[in-house]
């Protein structure tokens, strides 16, 4: 006998519930919108999960790793999350929502060269770099010399 | 046949691992001795994120060797379970932490000559390897930049932080080739493609990287490597006494789970 929810459950839905995997340093970004979901396979009796960690130290890994299990728990079958540097992952994996996302609560996407950095609250391209390294590895701090606010980018990687 | 399971060069892969790992560990150990009490906030922050990005690499490549030796270690086992004595790393990370000099010089001597490192294992014929070096020379781009910008800084300025940075390299310049002093296996290394040239080769070109920096910023050029034969073994009471920090909340009960 076939368990109806085998039949229903593909790659879309997977990827569709990893959305709602929040990253535990920055709350607003999913790990899909992180670009971290690398590939999801689908069995029968498994649901295969290969994430690509941000920095090679993150600390976030194993709460991410946990959180993903809960979430994918519905579907019923065995979770395999599998860490893995095959591919390594860049600041470019980041998508269009993330970017979006990361603006709206003050943080500045990552850019290709330093001098396309802008000021997530006003926009300006007068900013200063205060430091390379920030509270999390996947931060650097600036401040904006036009609307003077401080505020966080996510490092180029 | 896959590069690890021919025996002569699992032993040599395996340390060449431990070598990179422990100099890692160490050095991201000695660095986070400064959280804290860095010299001003900014550098507080951005030491206590090079500490941990090193932290970091060393785990993945603790791992990688644990996967290796596959006999029961895991990483933590590698990292904290050996005497001072049975540690890898080059002899320029068994300098005392010192002043902030000496943290600057060591970083910047480190980082530069483990770019070198990195460079030439970027397309090693073990996979897993060329994958995290991948992973890891992204980050280590900005320990170049943040070594890079404080010893021209230090170097520039006259008088007390010229002179301490140029205490901290008659202290440890006769150390710095230590990060790529040949490993006794590099052969079996370099015939398996697991290292792109041989390491006296990665020395000369790491000398040859610093040569315009040291000249331009009226520096002496770095002497010789002192007793190559014991670049990384004969560590120092530092590092004797490093260990016993490092170790200490292992030591108090090694089973326990975090």
């Amino acid at each position: 006998m076939i368990d109806s929810r085998t039949a229903h459950v593909d790659e879309r839905d997977v990827r569709l519930a990893l959305a709602d995997v929040a990253d535990p340093e920055i709350p607003v970004l999913s790990i899909v919108d992180l670009g971290m979901v690398e590939a999801v396979e689908v069995r029968p009796d498994a649901i295969r999960v290969e994430l690509l960690p941000t920095f090679v130290g993150c600390p976030a890994i194993d709460v991410i790793r946990s959180t993903i299990a809960d979430r994918l728990a519905v579907f019923g079958r065995h979770v395999a999350v599998e860490v893995t540097f095959r591919v390594p992952w860049s600041s470019d994996r980041i998508t269009a929502r993330g970017r979006e996302r990361l603006r709206a609560s003050g943080f500045a996407p990552p850019t290709a060269v330093p001098a396309d950095v802008r000021c997530p609250y006003c926009g300006s391209s007068n900013v200063a770099l205060d430091n390379l390294f920030g509270p999390t590895q996947c931060r650097s701090l600036r401040y904006c010399r036009a609307c003077r606010q401080p505020f966080e980018q996510f490092k180029t990687v | 046949m896959a590069v690890e399971s021919v025996p002569a060069t699992r032993n040599a892969l395996s340390l060449l691992l431990l070598s990179m790992a422990d100099d890692e560990f160490v050095l991201g150990f000695s660095d986070s001795e400064w959280t804290g009490i860095a010299p001003i906030l900014e550098e507080d922050v951005a030491i206590s994120s090079l500490a941990q990005d090193e932290l970091g690499h060393a785990q993945a490549l603790y791992r990688l060797l644990a996967e290796l030796a596959a006999d029961g270690r895991d990483a933590d086992a590698f990292a904290y379970d050996r005497p001072p004595e049975g540690y890898y790393h080059a002899r320029l990370l068994d300098h005392p932490r010192g002043d902030w000099a000496d943290t600057i010089v060591r970083r910047f001597l480190y980082d530069t000559a483990d770019g070198v490192r990195l460079e030439a294992l970027a397309a090693s014929a073990w996979a897993p390897l060329a994958e995290l070096v991948a992973k890891i020379r992204r980050e280590e781009r900005y320990h170049v930049m943040h070594a890079t910008t404080w010893f021209e800084r230090l170097a520039r300025a006259d008088g007390e932080p010229r002179r301490r940075l140029q205490d901290a390299l008659a202290r440890m310049g006769p150390d710095a080739g230590t990060v790529l002093t040949p490993l006794p296996s590099e052969l079996a290394l370099e015939m398996a493609g697991i290292v792109e040239a041989p390491f006296a080769e990665l020395e000369r070109r790491w000398r040859a990287l610093l040569r315009p920096v040291f000249e331009r910023l009226r520096l002496p050029l770095l002497p010789a490597t002192r007793d190559p034969d014991h670049a990384r073994t004969a560590h120092s009471d530092a590092f004797r006494w490093l260990h016993g920090e490092f170790t200490s909340v292992r030591r108090l009960d090694p089973k326990a789970d975090w």
